[in-house]
């Protein structure tokens, strides 16, 4: 059979490509992650004196000429690209047979230009927009001009990589790998195409993103150890850890998997999307849109609560969001909720903010393959409000057919997947 | 034929210079005259916005205060869109209704950067002083007024459209695939009822240093799309915010809603934009929806830039297409994300009213007959063929 409860095309995941603050690749990355290591680190991209903060998962190890976020988050999204098309063995090297949508983190120019601009008006006293403006008219600042267009980082993937028709970048804050994943599904399901590439990349840690968050009380300032700070669940948590990665899946009817004799890694079995009216940055007090937004997966994938073995949780640290993440998962699953493994790749990695809703995906789908569930790190103090099963401190083996993961996201965005395995 | 998965467009809302709402639009398109802004930012002239009563659409003022313009005209022009459409206010129905906004970024705190820039350079210690002055200058709130995905979230907040909420980012080729996929969605019966569009504001320095970067923007003298390609050509920026509502017609009919036109056909790709691979998308795009289309009757609303080489490029090829053709940048300016949609309003609004608004400058044809039937196009400045096709609903 190769449609689902609905009738719909089954699609599943044929290859992916992982890159985190703890390294590049699939290997590298689960043998850290099934370990209980941190990527966690002290910034050192740029200077932290004064600030609130100084620590993030940073991608150290990839660097291009001219850096900025769209850059080298554009760099992250190839590197992971390469990875998940040679592992799905699919279409030809520059000739990906699918479209690509790609969950990217707002594009904007930074410091690094504005200075430079600024440098070139020549304006001494005072420097204001007139005076860019008008060493903008120089016509020196073109590449500056291309650089940060939003659609640069997703047209120069798809020429790269030959996907096929316009290429569509999403955000959706935090919760915009998730949304990547759900467009490609969609388009499958709606027999547009045979297969989809779907990325999600964020590398943007630099100064203004990380002060932005900062003003905003989001970030952990448990700054000594680094990797100490990102503690979901535990009862001392006080916010996330900023972070970098980028995840890319090649998704597939399972129709064109078999036919072509690929290796099924994984299957999207269903998703749910429930938007949140109540605040820009909080969730509804009763949970009630992120307990939709999990029945809406499930209902999706044709499967019952019972079903699930594990939850990817979005798991960010804050007061706030792994409270609610509990009070959602103990609506859907009842009594069962304390019983059900619901670990937090964050409190390793980060929170890889755009890309985590990829990122996080793969992860699960190597939990699912690999039997194996990632822990909780920095799970010290329990807290007493969220009886949470968060596979403390250690990876634990466990046979998993049915998962779940969650992204949330600011500005009322919420993205449950369910993931299940090959066999 | 109809058929009850048809993607019909119920609901327009859309603020530019030219006013607030569709029929502000349709009169003033029918006895045009430019609204420019020639002062504000020398050497460059703008199409502001027409003065807005935020709060009709946007009641409280507290969530005015916590969004920058680009939002407050985004959620103004989807509240006008989901009056037009009769579901304002109806929670079951909102609470079902999926969003896809195109959007850029947001508005900047420009005196913020402004010190920053002239104190950096005198700074003993300057990377120290950058820290210091984005924590201490920062207004905290600035950020959610800046995030693509906060347009969507202030109209989950302010009109309760809450059934998904997705951002597409990319210039004019996000608004036209918002638009794509919310008709693939109907069609496909992945959803029924969905809310589209995005909002710019160019009445900001920001966005007029980036065109400027790019050597984009056009200079005095201010001339219509067609015109001034014979002088350099360039883009004089308009803000504009544009929401549709489109459902489809079992929906659409079920709640007894009229309807302004009917997508019949879309189509987005992408080029590297080397000569004539433009017109060949657009070429095979308009070949694939020879069964709907009918020059008889038709005409074009064009969403050219005036970016040189793409516009005279999308010229050469309405010529080809041999209808009558309105370039809507001339009147509200080039919006970018929102281009896309705020044409196809327009091109529905003609539809509807069976005629095509008079010719906006001396290139363009007038045309008497009724019209049946008109084609959108959206070529990017940069990037990004689309093409549609609106028929009576």
């Amino acid at each position: 059979m190769d449609t689902d409860h609905l009738g719909r095309p089954i699609v599943v995941v044929t290859g992916m490509g992982v890159l985190t603050s703890l390294g590049q690749g699939q290997a590298d990355n689960w043998k850290a992650l099934t370990n209980g290591t941190s990527g966690i680190r002290r910034i050192t991209r740029f200077p932290i004196e004064g600030l609130r903060t100084t620590i993030a998962g940073t991608v150290d190890f990839v660097s291009v000429p001219e850096p900025s976020a769209p850059a080298l988050s554009q760099r992250l999204a190839e590197l992971v690209i390469e990875e998940a098309v040679s592992e799905a063995g699919i279409g030809s090297a520059g000739n990906f047979p699918g479209p690509l949508f790609l969950a990217l983190p707002p594009v904007e120019m930074e410091w690094a230009q504005r200075f430079a601009l600024a440098d070139a008006s020549g304006a001494n006293e005072t420097v204001n927009y007139d005076d860019l403006i008008k060493a903008a008219g120089t016509g020196r600042f073109e590449p500056f001009y291309r650089r940060f267009l939003f659609g640069s980082v997703a047209e120069a993937l798809a020429d790269r990589f030959g996907t096929k028709g316009s290429p569509v970048a999403t955000s959706t804050a935090c919760a915009s790998g998730g949304t990547a994943i759900q467009l490609g599904v969609e388009a499958i399901r709606r027999g547009e195409a045979d297969a989809a590439l779907v990325v999600g990349t964020d590398c943007s840690v630099n100064a203004e993103s990380l002060v932005r968050f900062s003003l905003l009380s989001a970030l952990s300032t448990r700054n000594d150890p680094p990797s100490s700070a990102s503690r979901p669940f535990s009862k001392d948590r006080e916010g996330f850890v900023m972070a970098e990665g980028a995840g890319a899946l090649v998704l597939e009817s399972l129709a064109s998997a078999r036919a072509r004799g690929a290796t099924v890694l994984g299957v999207v079995e269903g998703c749910g999307e429930v938007a949140d009216g109540f605040h820009r940055t909080r969730s509804s007090p009763d949970g009630k849109p992120i307990i939709a937004c999990m029945r809406a997966a499930l209902m999706d994938a044709g499967i019952a609560p019972e079903d699930v073995d594990y939850i990817n949780a979005h798991g960010t640290g804050t007061p706030e969001n792994d409270k609610m993440e509990w009070v959602g998962a103990s609506a859907v699953f009842g009594e069962r909720a304390s019983a059900i493994p619901m670990s937090s790749n964050k409190s390793m990695i980060g929170h890889s903010l755009t890309a985590a809703g990829a990122v996080e995906a793969i992860f699960t789908v190597l939990s699912i393959r690999n039997g194996l569930l990632p822990p909780t790190i920095n799970y010290d103090i329990p807290d007493p409000a969220l009886p949470v099963d968060c596979v403390p401190n250690v990876a634990r083996a466990a046979t998993v057919r049915h998962a779940i993961s969650n992204s949330f996201g600011f500005g009322g965005q919420n993205v449950c997947l369910v993931l299940g395995s090959a066999d | 034929m109809a058929h009850e998965r048809d993607a019909l467009i119920t609901g327009i809302g859309i603020v530019s210079c030219l006013g607030s709402g569709a029929d502000a639009h349709w009169q003033a398109l029918n006895s045009f005259s430019p609204v420019l802004d020639t002062t504000s930012f020398p050497p460059f002239a703008v199409h502001p916005l027409a003065p807005l009563e935020l709060d009709t659409q946007i009641p409280k003022r507290g969530d005015q205060r916590q969004m920058e313009m680009w939002q407050r005209m985004g959620v103004f022009a989807a509240g006008l869109a989901l009056d037009s459409a009769g579901v304002k206010g109806n929670t079951e129905l909102l609470s079902k209704m999926g969003m896809i906004v195109a959007a850029g970024g947001g508005e900047r705190d420009y005196a913020v950067d402004s010190a920053i820039l002239s104190g950096y350079p005198k700074a003993a210690n300057p990377d120290a002083y950058l820290n210091e002055h984005l924590l201490g200058d920062l207004r905290p709130t600035l950020f959610l007024a800046q995030l693509s995905n906060l347009l969507a979230g202030n109209i989950s907040i302010v009109h309760g459209v809450i059934g998904s909420s997705r951002t597409f980012m990319g210039e004019e080729a996000s608004g036209a695939d918002a638009v794509r996929i919310a008709c693939a969605r109907i069609a496909a019966d992945q959803a029924d009822i969905m809310l589209v569009g995005g909002s710019y504001n160019a009445q900001r320095p920001d966005v007029l240093l980036h065109y400027a970067m790019g050597g984009l923007n056009r200079h005095a003298p201010f001339e219509p799309v067609w015109a001034r390609q014979a002088s350099g050509g360039g883009m004089s920026l308009g803000s504009v915010g544009c929401f549709l509502v489109i459902e489809s017609r079992s929906h659409a009919a079920a709640r007894g809603a009229g309807a302004y036109g009917h997508i019949a056909a879309i189509r987005t790709d992408r080029s590297r934009r080397q000569p004539g691979e433009a017109t060949k998308n657009a070429t095979a795009q308009l070949a694939a929806m020879a069964g709907h289309f009918n020059p008889d009757g038709a005409a074009a609303i064009s969403g050219a830039s005036g970016a040189p080489g793409a516009t005279t490029e999308e010229a050469a090829f309405l010529a080809g297409v041999g209808v009558p053709v309105r370039a809507v940048a001339t009147a509200l300016g080039h919006s970018l994300e929102p281009s896309f949609p705020a044409s196809l309003a327009l091109a529905a609004l003609a539809v509807k009213n069976g005629a095509l608004f008079p010719p906006l400058e001396a290139a363009e044809q007038p045309m008497v007959a009724p019209l049946k039937q008109a084609l959108v196009t959206s070529w990017g400045h940069w990037r990004g063929e689309s093409l549609a096709l609106v028929t009576a609903a």
